[in-house]
């Protein structure tokens, strides 16, 4: 297995669905608006990529439309302490 | 206390924000002659192909500016009137200011060839009202003929081309983007594009463009062949605006010089994004960018200086993602040099310091879809491009801009075949720990 995998491990589908949500890296982001133009629901994830802020709404369908759609990688799925006890 | 902001940018939105979160009261007008006010100027290209929606390009609504708590005045600044910390509007009016920004961005240079001035269909991409008249023209026209190089004549050919329109892309050079792409990576997009049905033309130079009745029909190249047209597009740098400035004596070079402080030589006017040149003391040298996020941090940093809290701006590694030829693509630190013949100066999305290469190794791995190209220093890395998959280029960017020290695995990195992606990984891991990132 590639070590790259490491960066992968905890981030499929099922995963991150249940456990899961939308994070950005800001400094990527040009405010383009493709994400939020996107968003099945309105959420207005561009907004929360300017604050720097996670998307932390229970709405989130974690559908991945936002982050397959981003132009330049900001988006991604991460798992958070909000939804999952970490170990250790 | 009256802020004054000249410019609907990145930076003077950034700098607006800033000075409100330290001054709750002060008087902040925002002045642009651009009727549209802030939006996003790199979304034009997603607007161009198709995947946006004009109005998604504006990230605020009426409600976000009011809490804000600031005017905007869609008008043109004639004149500073340094003596008088006024400024001269529509040529008429003064307006007093205490403490000013000066944000107004650059434009696009013209093409300078025989029969293109002020002839309809020969088109640039600046602004919203561009990618208007852009798609217009694409409706009607069926061929598009672009030229220039960097980021923004990709994004005309991709936009034009998503719109229905043939495009020819004519580079003058023997491949796209040559002081910032090496030849493979030139390869990789120039092969996409073709695949797309574009159609490339090397050593092309127009030596005219012919109209009729007014409009752009066929362009002239200098080896004398002729390619009929509906539209041209052209991108062939950008230059700082200027204009305000040169009535007045204020320290300029190639853009409006500032401090660390984004302060220009007078101490109540100050400048940030496309149009400063940014004084870096790591480096003792000032540069040009013209890239979002350092337009925005500038903005930040002028805005909170205006207000009174002394802050300085650091220049990181310069960083750009990009998308070319619908390849996503991450340029880090400093990764070429030399000249582009397509290009007159800085182009869009641009840092001149990507140019400024010294004694470095090249590394490199991967192949047509993801490619990774590492410049490798003597202890560190010092540049990065990133192409395709981006998993590692946040940790390239953190590790560029951090100057890790890269020596226990540079020999490795270094063998022929060496699994880049997997040494990077391992070692980054390592080094966020340790750097508590």
């Amino acid at each position: 297995m590639s070590f790259l995998n490491i960066f992968k491990s905890d981030s499929t589908r099922h995963t991150v669905m249940s456990s899961g949500h939308v994070v950005s890296e800001s400094s990527r982001c040009v405010q383009c608006g493709i994400c939020t133009y996107n968003c099945p629901i309105g959420i207005d994830v561009r907004a929360h990529v300017w604050r720097d802020e996670a998307v932390k709404y229970s709405e989130c369908l974690t559908c991945g439309e936002c982050v397959a759609r981003c132009p330049r990688g900001v988006l991604r799925f991460a798992q958070t302490d909000l939804f999952v006890r970490r170990d250790g | 206390m009256r802020y004054v902001i000249i410019g609907a940018g990145v930076a003077g939105l950034s700098a607006v924000e800033s000075i409100r979160s330290v001054d709750k009261v002060g008087e902040i007008l925002m002045i642009s002659d651009d009727p549209h006010g802030f939006y996003s100027r790199p979304g034009l290209a997603y607007y161009l192909t198709g995947e946006l929606h004009d109005k998604a390009l504006f990230p605020r609504t009426k409600e976000d500016y009011k809490k804000l708590n600031f005017n905007f005045l869609n008008a043109r600044v004639t004149r500073i009137l340094r003596s008088d910390h006024a400024l001269l509007i529509d040529g008429k009016s003064r307006l007093v200011y205490d403490k000013l920004l000066i944000a107004v961005g650059a434009r696009a240079l013209p093409l300078e060839v025989p029969g293109a001035a002020g002839l309809h269909g020969v088109m640039k991409l600046d602004h919203l009202t561009d990618a208007k008249n852009l798609i217009k023209l694409a409706k009607r026209g069926k061929t598009a003929v672009v030229v220039g190089g960097g980021i923004t004549a990709l994004e005309l050919t991709e936009g034009l081309h998503a719109r229905g329109m043939h495009v020819h892309y004519l580079l003058r050079g023997d491949r796209y983007w040559s002081n910032v792409l090496d030849k493979h990576e030139s390869q990789v997009v120039e092969g996409l594009l073709r695949a797309e049905g574009v159609t490339l033309h090397y050593k092309a130079e127009l030596q005219e463009v012919i109209g009729k009745k007014g409009s752009v029909t066929a362009v002239m190249l200098k080896d004398g062949s002729k390619l009929q047209c509906d539209l041209l597009a052209y991108a062939v740098g950008i230059s700082p605006c200027l204009e305000l400035v040169n009535e007045t004596n204020l320290a300029k070079d190639r853009g409006l010089i500032v401090n660390e402080h984004l302060q220009t030589t007078d101490p109540d006017i100050y400048a940030a994004g496309d149009v400063a040149q940014v004084f870096d003391p790591l480096t003792g040298k000032s540069a040009l960018d013209s890239l979002w996020n350092p337009a925005r941090e500038q903005g930040r940093v002028a805005g909170r200086n205006m207000a009174g809290r002394k802050s300085a701006y650091l220049k990181s590694a310069p960083f750009n993602v990009t998308r070319l030829a619908g390849l996503t693509t991450t340029i880090i630190g400093v990764v070429g040099r030399g000249k582009d013949e397509d290009m007159i100066g800085i182009a869009r999305g641009d840092s001149e310091t990507w140019r400024e290469l010294p004694e470095a190794i090249v590394a490199q791995s991967g192949f047509e879809i993801n490619h990774m190209r590492l410049m490798v220093g003597e202890k560190t890395l010092v540049g990065a491009i990133v192409m395709g998959d981006q998993t590692l280029s946040w940790p390239l960017q953190k590790m560029i801009a951090g100057k890790a020290d890269i020596s226990s695995i540079r020999d490795q990195l270094m063998k022929p075949e060496a699994p880049l992606a997997d040494l990077l990984a391992q070692f980054w891991m390592s080094w966020r720990t340790q750097e508590a990132l």
